[in-house]
């Protein structure tokens, strides 16, 4: 999808979501705040799949839940079609949300068990009732069955009745109902065996050209993300510390995060064991109520001085790279930023 | 690594019984079933693996494999019932432990043979101190003394390099991380040196930077105690990495069994080949990804032949009438390969196509 028109359908800027933790019973004071997204910016294309990847607590799921106006942030602003979807309520929201929806992780919990397939994937259509006419509600779930791989018939069977890959497409179904420009998966596939996590995708891929829909992918694994998205984002501690295309941020990449979390995904290839580099971290990820001053990934990173603890290093071309042509050249938050060219199949 | 050549008989392919005194551990057609309200669910359904000292065997399958199953009947930690042994042998050191005294077994897990599992933080207990926890292991197998079974524990998470040890020995499990937790997990597992440790998807809930700590660790450790470790996952990137051998599973079957290198570079079972292709790889960008048609099957209603023939692209008539026994795999002078099997009729296509 590279030819697409380079047009953003979604801007966030200066995006904050500080939960705030507090103290007390009676008289709550604020004590200090867990900085889960701290000050990111970024935009969707229409047509584009852009992938968010990053460790368990680095922020990606509350930045989805941002996007869907699930949690309203601290401060900044979420663009959608040049409109701040953050400051609407009521009925212009409800217009705005139905071209944004979200497929989730987890394919048991996120579907209601009481309900029959044709029940959940139709309930979209009972809140935005001008999405589809009463009479025409059960022709278009089945239409929706059908576009997801599942057999039509299936319409009034219960969700445990089918096995996760199947579920997930019920959730994809679902998602696709209001006929969105916008699909927001939170780790879509990490629950799936892995026999069926090829089969979801390539159905993802397929109803992206299908619809022109912009996906923005939320999942830990590097591999799964590189293959479908067009530009990836690296989070650590409530920050994009990278953002790229795949071939900028996998085979150039010039943080030294995105570098030891490349080289830590194990390749599905025995003859290059011992021979690849690897950077095994240290420690854990700090916590998100009091990250490291200066640049957050210093306390785990081998390059950091002196001028990390105390600058905070901005996400842009990093010095030195300016003049560079060519793939190394893309925004990297280090004020240290090196390139290195890896042996890895991710 | 070291493997009889020429095995013919299935249960034997990978079988060391060449080197004295047999392997350390090995599996012999196993079965357990499990009562379900919809009919027994054969779980398992005549395993046979091994395991040498100080070498790594991947059992490589999805969820429902079996894999899991087949190492708490080793462990003897099966839920039984439902569950059951129908069949088979678990040698360990020659003995059987499946028609061992309950007192004997309870005596070995632990100081002989040890287990790793998946969630660390549903596998402690949550209301008694890491340190009380890794010390029982002293208190229990060796009789050792509160203060002395204390001192133990400290070293233990010393060892799993947890920082702090001495000032972190009292705490609870929720104030360690995940990565950490894990770790306790693995100290608790080698508290007594054991001979073989099964790892049950040991890094599955983790991040990937914390995982290649974990597994660093745990490869330093094996190789330090010569041993044996039976790893059970479904991740191909971490099998390449660390296993020595492999044995992969489908509906309580192992269908394939290969050395590492061998079984990536040419696969001679379908399945095994059909989940190598389904890997996101760097040259298959933007195109579609192989998928492995359908579902595993239920347990309940194992197809008939070969369980795999409804999702293969090989399967002909034969398939849905025979079942494939493990045939020893030839290579291109028709001399068996050490270590491979596949149960597969058309194996041989399967490798050279």
């Amino acid at each position: 999808m590279a030819e697409t028109a380079r047009e953003p359908i979604l801007e966030v800027r200066h995006l904050v979501k500080h939960f705030p933790l507090t103290r007390g019973v009676l008289f709550k004071r604020q004590v200090g705040a867990v900085k889960a997204v701290d000050d990111i910016s970024f935009e969707l294309f229409r047509g584009e799949t852009l992938g968010i990847v990053g460790e368990s607590g680095c922020g990606k799921s509350t930045v989805a839940k941002l996007l869907m106006n699930l949690e309203q942030p601290t401060s900044g602003e979420i663009l959608y079609k040049g409109e701040d979807i953050t400051k609407l309520s009521g009925r212009a929201l409800k217009a705005v949300r139905r071209n944004i929806q979200m497929v989730f992780q987890d394919p048991y919990t996120s579907l209601n068990p009481r309900m029959t397939v044709g029940d959940i994937i139709g309930e979209p259509f009972e809140i935005h009732p001008e999405a589809a006419p009463k009479g025409d509600r059960r022709a278009k779930v089945r239409e929706l069955l059908d576009v997801v791989g599942l057999n039509p018939e299936y319409i009034n069977r219960y969700p445990h009745q089918f096995s996760g890959g199947q579920r997930q497409r019920i959730g994809i179904a679902r998602g696709l109902a209001l006929n969105p420009e916008i699909i927001i998966c939170d780790e879509p596939v990490s629950a799936l065996d892995v026999s069926v996590q090829a089969q979801v995708i390539n159905l993802m891929e397929r109803l992206q050209d299908e619809f022109g829909l912009s996906y923005m992918m939320i999942a830990h694994d590097l591999s799964v993300v590189r293959h479908i998205s067009d530009r990836v984002g690296v989070m650590y501690l409530g920050k994009i510390v990278e953002i790229g295309t795949d071939r900028e941020i996998y085979e150039h990449p010039t943080h030294p995060y995105t570098q030891a979390l490349l080289s830590a995904v194990p390749v599905p290839d025995p003859e290059l064991r011992g021979r690849r580099e690897r950077i095994i971290l240290h420690g854990d990820v700090p916590s998100p109520t009091n990250p490291p001053s200066g640049c957050h990934f210093r306390t785990r990173c081998w390059k950091a001085r002196e001028r990390c603890a105390v600058e905070e290093p901005p996400l842009a071309v990093p010095e030195g790279f300016e003049e560079v042509e060519g793939p190394a050249r893309h925004p990297s938050a280090c004020h240290f930023a090196e390139e290195k060219t890896r042996v890895s199949g991710a | 690594m070291s493997h009889d050549t020429g095995a013919t008989d299935a249960a034997e392919v990978g079988a060391d019984d060449a080197g004295g005194g047999g392997p350390l551990l090995a599996v012999r057609d196993l079965a357990v079933e499990f009562r379900t309200r919809e009919g027994t669910a054969r779980a398992v359904n005549g395993v046979s693996y091994c395991v040498d000292s100080g070498e790594t065997l991947a059992v490589l399958g999805e969820s429902g494999s079996g894999k899991s199953v087949t190492a708490q009947a080793i462990m003897g930690i099966l839920d039984t019932p439902p569950g059951r042994v129908a069949a088979g042998r678990v040698l360990f050191r020659g003995r059987d432990l499946l028609t061992a005294p309950e007192e004997e077994r309870r005596r070995l897990r632990g100081e002989r043979m040890a287990m790793i599992f998946q969630d660390a933080l549903s596998s402690l207990n949550p209301v008694l101190s890491v340190g009380y926890q890794l010390g029982e292991m002293f208190r229990v197998h060796r009789g050792a003394s509160r203060r002395e079974a204390r001192e133990r524990a400290v070293d233990l998470m010393e060892r799993v390099r947890i920082p702090a040890a001495r000032e972190r020995v009292n705490d609870y499990p929720h104030q360690f991380s995940g990565g950490m937790r894990q770790r306790i997990m693995i100290a608790m597992a080698l508290a007594l040196e054991p001979d073989l440790i099964i790892a049950d998807e040991p890094t599955t809930a983790l991040d990937v930077t914390v995982q290649a700590q974990v597994m660093e660790l745990l490869a330093e450790l094996q190789r330090e105690f010569h041993m044996g470790l039976i790893l059970i996952t479904h991740d191909l990137g971490v099998v390449a990495d660390v296993a020595d051998r492999i044995a992969v599973m489908y509906a309580g079957r192992i269908v394939e069994t290969a050395p590492v290198k061998e079984l990536y570079a040419a696969p001679a079972h379908p399945y095994t080949k059909g989940l190598l292709e389904s890997i996101p790889r760097l040259d298959h960008k933007g195109k579609e990804l192989y998928a492995i048609q359908g579902l595993p099957p239920s347990l309940t209603a194992l197809p008939s032949g070969c369980s795999f023939h409804p999702r293969c692209p090989l399967a002909t008539e034969r398939c849905t009438t025979e079942r494939p026994p493990l045939h020893p795999v030839l290579d291109a002078s028709e001399a068996p390969v050490a270590g491979r099997g596949s149960a597969c009729h058309y194996w041989k296509e399967t490798l050279h196509g």
